[in-house]
């Protein structure tokens, strides 16, 4: 009888797969050996473990409801806020970033931008906003702000690149200016992509604009932290489930409204 | 008479939707408003006003940076890659069986399975990975262990959502043709849907990989091990020289795992 194997898919050689394997196994005992784990602590820890799952299964949205609300909100209306400033912004970015309809130093000049943007956390952008615009809501809301500038303006300027140049011709074939052009060949082609994204794009900062409150940039985190460290489990469980329930209801809606644009 | 009704409402069918594309904006801009006033309640505009000389004022203090610090760093860098890395791994056990559990064509309850499946994903999604670290803290005590297990809850819910989108897209006729040789459920998996989704799984998880890093950098901040543990206590006591020299080192490992993943990428996946 014959015996069959699979074939291997990605390192053919049965040396390097195996010296491979063997690297990864060295890599895992030393990694592994690098967490020094204080057992007595996590021993002691279980209880309050057990005890924020059962405050989780009871959430008490009744006690800090005041806290939670106005939380909530600011959470809202900061994702609202800086998400519709972010998209605006981005267009010009995303526009100046996409190599066949813009010149080479605005080019230059947005994609470095856009690569800082994206490079830099969140919540390390916060702390230093924190400390220009102090405390509160409106640090959150420049930071999402700054975000959003670049991730849809990357992905605008690689949509804007890959659209199809024969429509652009024929408007400018028609003596369309280049604002025209934009208008007429380009924006029909990238916007359905763009509502899809933005909406992405809310949702993440709705989750983000549950972050940044832990460095003091205002939203629900800050809520959330204080809770934690009143050792309140019941209510920081009730504010975590409000985050999974809006954050699911977004992307419901979001995936609902992309389906019925395009 | 049947062309010009046509015509009509072709063109009635232009403007209601024009219509309802500003009005939606509209809508959108005072609601933008609304959230805006109430947003700003408790701004306190002269902090705003005068951010231009604290900018300037800060930026005096950051810089130069102070390189000798970084003696003091390459421990918690090696921290923060064990941290992303091993959390990727945990987060990538996990959710494995978690997709296939998902997945509408493997799942074996699409009634029972398959919605609990569905909310460990949603649930470990939308909580962003410095607030799992916030818990495990919390319970474990400070320490890489509680960024490892924050990190890797966190994964969770990205790598099965991707997984299990990948495992319900393949080509159903190999699956078939496993099963008509009267193989079982685990070699069907094993020799029709592995190999037909093993790229975009390494896709994934190379992706994944990428994020923890950036993700693991702050889980400091909480207390949860890494370079964001340096990063923080020099926040607090206001030594901007090492913050500067901190964030640069931040700056450039998220660059080196970029590359890195992007040729590994390449690579694997071609």
């Amino acid at each position: 009888m014959r015996h069959w194997e699979r074939p291997h898919y990605i390192v053919a050689s049965k040396f390097w797969r195996l010296s491979l394997w063997l690297l990864f196994f060295v890599y895992l005992v030393i990694g592994i050996g690098s967490i020094d784990v204080n057992w007595t602590r996590v021993y002691e820890g279980l209880e309050r473990g057990s005890n924020f799952l059962s405050a989780f299964l009871h959430p008490d949205f009744i006690t800090r409801s005041n806290d939670i609300y106005a939380g909530i909100l600011e959470s809202l209306t900061i994702t609202v806020t800086s998400t519709v400033a972010g998209i605006l912004l981005s267009i010009p970015f995303g526009i100046g970033a996409a190599r066949n309809i813009s010149i080479k130093p605005i080019y230059l000049f947005c994609r470095a931008f856009i690569a800082v943007s994206r490079s830099m956390q969140e919540v390390i952008v916060a702390i230093f906003l924190v400390a220009l615009f102090g405390f509160g809501a409106f640090a959150g809301f420049l930071t999402l702000t700054y975000a959003t500038i670049g991730f849809l303006g990357k992905l605008l300027a690689e949509e804007i690149e890959g659209i199809d140049r024969k429509q652009l011709e024929a408007i400018k074939s028609t003596g369309a200016s280049w604002l025209q052009s934009i208008h007429m060949a380009i924006w029909p082609q990238v916007m359905p992509r763009m509502v899809g994204l933005s909406f992405y794009r809310f949702d993440i900062n709705f989750r983000e604009s549950a972050v940044i409150g832990i460095v003091g940039a205002g939203g629900i985190g800050a809520t959330l932290n204080t809770a934690i460290d009143r050792y309140e489990y019941d209510s920081a469980g009730a504010i975590l489930l409000l985050i999974i329930i809006i954050v699911m209801i977004c992307e419901y809606l979001s995936g609902w409204i992309r389906k019925w644009i395009s | 008479m049947d062309q010009l009704t046509q015509h009509t409402l072709w063109q009635s069918n232009i403007r209601r939707k024009n219509w309802l594309v500003w009005g939606t904006c509209f809508v959108l801009a005072l609601l933008t408003v609304y959230c805006w006033s109430i947003m700003n309640k408790d701004t306190i505009w002269e902090f705003v006003y005068d951010a231009p000389e604290q900018g300037a004022d800060l930026v005096s203090r950051m810089f130069p940076p102070d390189w000798f610090y970084i003696n003091k760093l390459y421990k918690a860098l090696w921290d923060t890659i064990n941290i992303a890395t091993l959390g990727t791994l945990l987060g990538l056990i996990i959710a494995l069986p978690v997709a296939f559990l998902a997945a509408r064509n493997t799942t074996p309850s699409v009634l029972f399975v398959r919605p609990i499946a569905l909310f460990i994903i949603a649930a470990s999604r939308s909580i962003n990975s410095l607030i799992w670290a916030l818990l495990l803290v919390m319970i474990l005590g400070p320490g890489i262990l509680a960024g490892v297990l924050a990190i890797g809850l966190r994964s969770v819910g990205f790598i099965a959502k991707l997984f299990y989108e990948s495992i319900e897209e393949i080509n159903a006729t190999s699956v078939e043709a496993i099963e008509s040789t009267g193989a079982s459920r685990f070699q069907v998996i094993n020799y029709a849907i592995i190999p037909q989704v093993l790229p975009a799984f390494l896709g994934v998880i190379i992706f994944r990989w990428d994020i923890n890093i950036r993700e693991s950098t702050i889980l400091g901040l909480v207390g949860a091990g890494g370079i964001g543990l340096f990063l923080s206590s020099s926040l607090n006591v206001l030594a901007w020289p090492q913050v500067t020299l901190i964030i640069v080192v931040i700056l450039a490992t998220v660059i080196v795992s970029e590359f890195l993943s992007a040729k590994v990428r390449a690579l694997l996946i071609g």
